[in-house]
């Protein structure tokens, strides 16, 4: 199953390489990672999308909890939550895909922020579905290049991550 | 008063009542040996390699309960300390390792001595530093030793770079501290420990299994105390000797690869199992779903939660600090006035003695070659019980685990979890060091010895009386048994040739040699080595049978109640 964790941590060097060493030293597997300084900047935020059966997940936890460095730890997924990505992707945009693409963007709620003669660059931001639902949608042939983010996500209502 | 960073290291060492510290100087270190040079509250013990340093600072904390200290250089210093440090860290005993650096300004220019060091020891530390400013020093040095004692215990690296040894702020040495991202829980939850007194009290073949987590957290007094009142067996893994006195009747054994008979089949066939400061690793119940092929209730008691239902499910977990939970647990035991099911324990001890018959340790001395099962047996008969044994790793740590029985905690000082080979000599010196008028043997190998036999100099320096029992078959006999067993008889590489004279050897450090061939002459020579010679090192080089195997055994991947037994049984 995958999971969505979210870790406040001491915004400190090498605070990020005790996460990610313990997923590499055990195994864990990391679909993606994501980190930046909270609005308290001693604070970073750092989200980790993995996937295991709940047995793993729970050593996942588990394991965070213990590093000396994590303040709390949350699995996002457990309740309601709102999770989003954003991607930028490069497209050929030339003749008569031009318009297509400006279309199947829209559809998308995705923005073109940059143009040339014969390229697009299209922000796009969504659950990672959309995101990948909206490169199926056009032409992969077109696509020249995509930069994504990775998860960041919060709980909805009253779920609050704070100290 | 404005102090260097240097005097602040000291000054923090000597706050935290530090009696010594086991280390090597190094350039990146000298500001700090200097200010070491100019004060006498604590002393430093100068081994031959870094290794050692820390396996001693380790057998010191190990022995006594107080925190170990050792002190490195950058660079080569940090890397040879790697193999202590994760010695240490995988049977969680509370070190602090103060590394030196390169000066800030140079960090990252691959300068001379300059390691990774944060980055190296990473994966092998409960935490580590690098103190980049002054100011944070004394802070730093307080979280160190704080988080190495509390909560799970293990070693914590302090990397301080050569800049910050001279420059100068202003000391204060915290009194206190606090940290809002460690805060380790100890409070039990009341409801869990009820659950688990219900399912003791309920249980119809209960059996009691502990491990290291007894003697860290020196919870051993608790643990004979509660399994006395409930009269149910108890087990040890390799960690755990000593938390229970072996000489008990209650005692089963120790239980695992190479566990008694009793322990493991009690182990595999009980219904209720109290697992307390252990983490059913691989080398205790082997393979997991064979353990689970059976139903039973589990309870297990750590301090860590993320020991618990890491290898096999739980029923009832209990996080906390074992003395306090074992207190809990006898209270309202005591307070519930019930006792348990004496019938259905009657019977279940019947079982426990009827495989005890099966006298799984049993072997045969002849006249020719010296078993070295009778080595460890007689050690103990010489001793009285009463040393403190550390081991190598290999043949002789396991008969010595079987054949030498401990009654207190704090005895028996072996690398469990990491197996590291070299630590028995290393560990000598640091029990000795904790424990100044006590009796202490190092059984090792003819191959584990040489792994640190450089420490003979340190030994002889410090005039350390430690008496080694090299069980000498001339093979790595863990390698050559597995190789005799599930390979064929294909001895690769596991014949140690070109020994030297260890009798010469000895002699040349200072040191008395003895060569031990026969059978009627391991008596006699031991009895010499702890009276005549009790004042000395002694090199006891047992010549001891060479096809000789360690019994009962597990192999890997197999069940608990699938052990080979030896040949005559």
């Amino acid at each position: 199953m995958r999971h969505i964790i979210s870790i406040l941590l001491e915004n400190e060097a090498g605070a990020l390489s005790r996460v990610s060493g313990l997923f590499s030293a055990r195994a864990f597997n990391i679909e993606s990672l994501t980190v930046a300084a909270t609005e308290d900047p001693s604070l970073s935020r750092m989200t980790i999308v993995s996937s295991g059966s709940d047995n793993v997940i729970e050593q996942i936890t588990k394991q965070l909890n213990k590093l000396i460095d994590v303040v709390k730890v949350v699995d996002l997924s457990e309740a309601a939550h709102i999770e989003r990505e954003l991607m930028l992707v490069k497209v050929r945009a030339t003749g008569e895909v031009r318009e297509e693409v400006k279309r199947v963007a829209d559809i998308f709620r995705g923005r073109i922020v940059d143009v040339t003669e014969s390229s697009y660059v299209i922000e796009l931001t969504g659950n990672c579905s959309k995101l990948d639902a909206f490169l199926d949608a056009i032409n992969r042939d077109l696509v020249l290049e995509t930069a994504r983010t990775g998860v960041c996500g919060i709980g909805r209502g009253d779920r609050i991550l704070k100290v | 008063m404005q102090l260097t960073g240097a005097e602040i290291v000291i000054r923090c060492l000597q706050e935290e009542n530090v009696e010594y510290v086991f280390g090597y100087p190094g350039g990146s270190v000298l500001y700090i040996y200097d200010e070491l040079f100019k004060q006498d509250k604590f002393k430093h013990v100068l081994v031959r390699h870094e290794q050692a340093a820390v396996h001693a600072a380790d057998a010191y904390s190990r022995s006594s309960s107080k925190i170990g200290v050792c002190m490195v250089t950058s660079g080569p210093g940090v890397t040879n300390a790697v193999t202590g440090i994760a010695t240490a860290h995988m049977d969680s005993i509370p070190i602090v390792i103060i590394s030196g650096q390169v000066p800030t300004p140079y960090i990252g220019q691959d300068a001379f001595q300059e390691c990774d060091t944060v980055g190296i020891t990473r994966p092998c530390v409960k935490h580590n530093f690098l103190v980049k400013d002054v100011k944070d020093l004394a802070l730093t040095l307080k979280k160190a030793f704080y988080i190495a004692k509390t909560g799970r215990p293990g070693p914590v690296l302090v990397d301080i770079p050569k800049d910050v040894t001279m420059h100068k702020c202003e000391f204060e040495y915290p009194p206190t501290i606090s940290m809002r991202s460690y805060n380790p829980i100890v409070k039990p939850q009341d409801g869990q420990v009820k659950k688990a007194l219900k399912l003791l009290l309920e249980a119809k073949r209960p059996m009691i299994y502990t491990g290291g987590g007894i003697i860290l957290s020196d919870a051993a007094e608790q643990l004979v105390k509660l399994a006395r009142t409930l009269g149910f067996p108890v087990t040890n893994t390799l960690m755990g000797l000593g938390g229970y006195p072996s000489t008990d009747r209650q005692f089963v054994g120790m239980l695992g690869m190479h566990g008694t008979y009793e322990a493991n089949m009690a182990m595999q066939h009980c219904d209720v199992l109290i697992a307390i400061g252990a983490r059913f690793d691989d080398r205790v119940i082997g393979n997991p779903e064979h353990f689970g092929s059976i139903a039973r209730k589990i309870i297990h008691i750590d301090i860590d939660p993320s020991s618990i239902a890491k290898r096999v499910d739980v029923d009832v977990p209990i996080v906390g600090h074992l003395p306090d939970v074992l207190g809990e647990l006898q209270l309202l035991l005591e307070q519930s006035g019930e006792k348990p099911d004496a019938g259905a324990l009657a019977a279940w001890w019947a079982q426990i003695n009827e495989w005890r018959g099966r006298k799984s340790l049993k072997y045969t001395q002849g006249k020719e070659l010296i078993m070295p099962q009778y080595v460890v047996e007689t050690l103990y008969e010489i001793t009285g019980g009463d040393a403190f044994v550390t081991s190598d790793v290999g043949q002789h740590q396991m008969w010595a685990a079987q054949y030498y029985k401990f009654d207190k905690p704090r005895r028996w000082i072996n690398s469990g979890g990491l197996g590291t080979m070299g630590v028995g000599l290393p560990y000598a010196m640091g029990v000795r060091f904790a424990n100044p008028d006590a009796t202490v043997a190092c059984i090792t190998g003819e191959a584990s010895i040489q792994m640190n036999i450089q420490e003979l100099s340190t030994a002889k320096q410090f005039r350390l009386p430690i008496k080694i029992i090299n069980l000498n078959n001339r093979y790595l006999g863990m390698v050559r048994q597995w190789q005799e067993m599930f390979h064929g008889n294909r001895y690769a590489e596991s014949y140690v040739d070109a020994l030297p004279d260890f009798v010469k050897l000895a002699e040349s450090y200072g040191h008395v040699g003895m060569r031990i061939e026969r059978p009627a002459d391991v008596e006699p020579a031991l009895r010499e080595a702890f009276t005549k010679h009790k004042d000395d090192l002694v090199f006891m080089d047992f010549l001891t049978d060479q096809t000789a195997n360690v019994y009962p055994m597990i192999a890997a991947g197999k069940g608990l109640s699938e052990m080979i037994l030896a040949e005559d049984l």
